[in-house]
């Protein structure tokens, strides 16, 4: 007896992917309805990392809150720092110094590089290559050394303060910078070598995924994504913050908004990302890397805390309750570059130390709220390669 | 764009009837104006070509239960000119018994989440919204945890867990909780 075609079954069937799935790097659930390899729909459910940010930013106070927002986008937590004191630092209409401004520039740039090397080399393990990944990690590592450098932490940095940073850059740091500098090139090509023209990455990238510039700006897309989508538009560049207007660089556009043009998009970045680095370090001016310690803004060293009655008084002043850092009544938003788009926290305040809300506008969130819009006629495999693309941090989605 | 004093008569006159006020706090200016109208405030400068704000940067809500304010939920919705580069923010107030106003989902596809998102945590409708689920919280999950008179440490989610007991050498561990 042969089994002829009328007798397959052909119904549509339900594949639940995730939120447990090596492919997701994060806890997140597609539900796809399947017509044999395509996707007909598909529903994406999120919400297990909830782990309440915003309800605890009502509770601690501005400089607190700045290691929370480390673990929002983990792959670059100097952005996010970043983004949230421009916000505090926008309330209480304070302007530090040019020096910190240039260093959270430089800190940015290369925060962008090291998570652009780990999107691409993710994303490269998820489809089938697994040597960008490791030859991507071994630059991604010297960055990170370089974060050691300057304030000891690799992850979990918190290096902003409202009206400054934490430290000022050690003298070892420029050498070893520009060091890396000079070796970063060398890893793009290599990136750019192993993928940009492989017949395979080509196949499974190209015309996957694709979002028209309507639909990006009608879905909410920025940053990278919605660059490659041919959306103009670079916070960078249109909106400075952080002397960003005495920097030159490019602003990269592509045209399909497929898989293949995001992947182009954030490796030219990166190379413009360099650029921007190495104007920071030739221009890096000298002075103070805080606000005015009269300002009672910055805690003053701790010598003259401990050594002198009136370092005392001043630690005091701003450690009390209901003294120090209390913005007045108002709110701020501060919309910020970050790797994956646009960042900013929207920050009300009451007059208090605590911010009365704290929002974040997440990148990852509304990116990613376009998925079943690029997943419309994808294969199951394809899955796999646009959710790599979006870079979504469940960090951040969920927060 | 307009300046405020002309921006001001120019909404006062279409939206008299929910028109607020337009405050400017550090060079963001945020239209106030009543929830009900807030679907053809948000088209008007959508569509009026003397505002062409294409783009919705952001929708969240802010609970004003211990603030001064005009009512105590605020939907804020953050708009963007992407050609002018300018930026403006519209506060819709909305009442506190049966806190609802209409969905922007007609005008940007990214108001879906968003908005999925105010309704989980503020417990604000959103009518005409296609398919207003919660998106943070369990679906069974009853109450709304950014609103300001839901405590930091949750309501009853600890003791909603089981406890699970350890034995130590030939004993079972004390239940700690209960003591």
């Amino acid at each position: 007896m042969t089994l002829e075609a009328k007798d397959l079954s052909t119904e549509k069937l339900v594949l639940n992917f995730g939120p447990s799935h090596p492919a997701t790097h994060g806890t997140l659930r597609v539900i796809m309805e399947i017509d044999g390899e395509r996707v007909t729909k598909v529903t994406p459910e999120i919400g297990f990392l909830h782990c309440g940010f915003e309800k605890l930013g009502e509770h601690l106070d501005y400089n607190q809150y700045i290691t929370v927002t480390d673990r929002m986008n983990y792959l670059s937590p100097m952005c996010n720092n970043f983004a949230f004191v421009l916000a505090a630092e926008k309330l209480l209409d304070l302007e530090v110094p040019k020096r910190a401004q240039y260093i959270r520039v430089l800190m940015c740039e290369l925060s962008r590089i090291a998570d652009h090397l780990l999107q691409i080399g993710m994303q490269a393990v998820d489809i089938g290559a697994f040597t960008v990944f490791l030859y991507g990690f071994r630059l991604r590592e010297r960055i990170y050394d370089l974060f050691e450098l300057a304030y000891g932490a690799r992850l979990t940095t918190s290096y902003a303060r409202v009206g400054g940073l934490m430290r000022d850059l050690p003298d070892s740091f420029m050498p070893a910078a520009l060091d890396l500098l000079d070796m970063a090139p060398g890893t793009f090509k290599e990136i750019d070598g192993l993928l940009t023209h492989n017949r395979i990455w080509l196949d499974r990238t190209r015309g996957i995924g694709p979002v028209g510039p309507e639909d990006a700006i009608s879905y909410g897309l920025t940053g990278p994504i919605a660059r490659a989508s041919g959306v103009d538009y670079d916070l960078r560049t249109k909106e400075p913050y952080s002397s960003y207007e005495d920097f030159d660089f490019d602003v990269i556009i592509g045209s399909n908004g497929d898989v293949y043009d995001r992947y182009l998009v954030r490796l030219y970045e990166m190379r413009e990302s360099l650029k921007i680095c190495r104007q920071v370090l030739e221009k890096m001016p000298g002075g103070p890397v805080n606000v005015d310690a009269d300002s009672k803004y910055i805690l003053p060293p701790r010598e003259e805390m401990f050594g002198s009655i009136e370092g005392l008084i001043h630690h005091f002043m701003i450690t009390m309750e209901n003294q120090g850092l209390t913005p007045p009544v108002g709110e701020a938003y501060v919309p910020t570059e970050s790797p994956n788009g646009e960042l900013g926290f929207f920050i009300v305040s009451d007059g208090g130390r605590e911010p009365y809300r704290v929002r974040t506008r997440p990148p990852s969130l509304i990116n990613y709220s376009a998925f079943p819009v690029m997943m419309e006629n994808m294969m199951v495999s394809d899955t796999v390669a646009i959710l790599g693309s979006l870079n979504v941090i469940a960090g951040e989605l969920d927060r | 764009m307009l300046p405020k004093d002309q921006l001001t008569v120019v909404i006062k006159e279409k939206f008299p009837d929910s028109f607020l006020e337009i405050t400017d706090f550090r060079d963001m200016l945020t239209i106030h104006i009543r929830g009900e109208q807030v679907l053809d405030l948000l088209r008007t400068l959508k569509t009026d070509p003397r505002f062409a704000f294409n783009f919705l940067a952001d929708i969240t809500a802010v609970d004003h239960l211990e603030m001064d304010a005009p009512a105590r939920f605020a939907v804020v919705y953050h708009l963007l000119n992407q050609h002018e580069v300018r930026r403006i923010v519209v506060r819709a107030w909305v009442d506190e018994e049966h806190p609802s106003l209409p969905s922007v989902y007609p005008l940007w596809k990214t108001a879906d989440w968003q908005e999925r998102e105010v309704y989980d945590l503020f417990g604000i409708e959103f009518t005409g919204h296609p398919d207003l689920r919660r998106i943070m919280t369990p679906d069974d999950f009853q109450h709304h945890p950014l609103r300001k008179d839901y405590p930091l440490q949750g309501r009853g989610e600890r003791s909603n867990f089981p406890v699970v007991k350890r034995r130590i050498g030939s004993k079972w561990q004390e239940d700690k909780s209960v003591q």
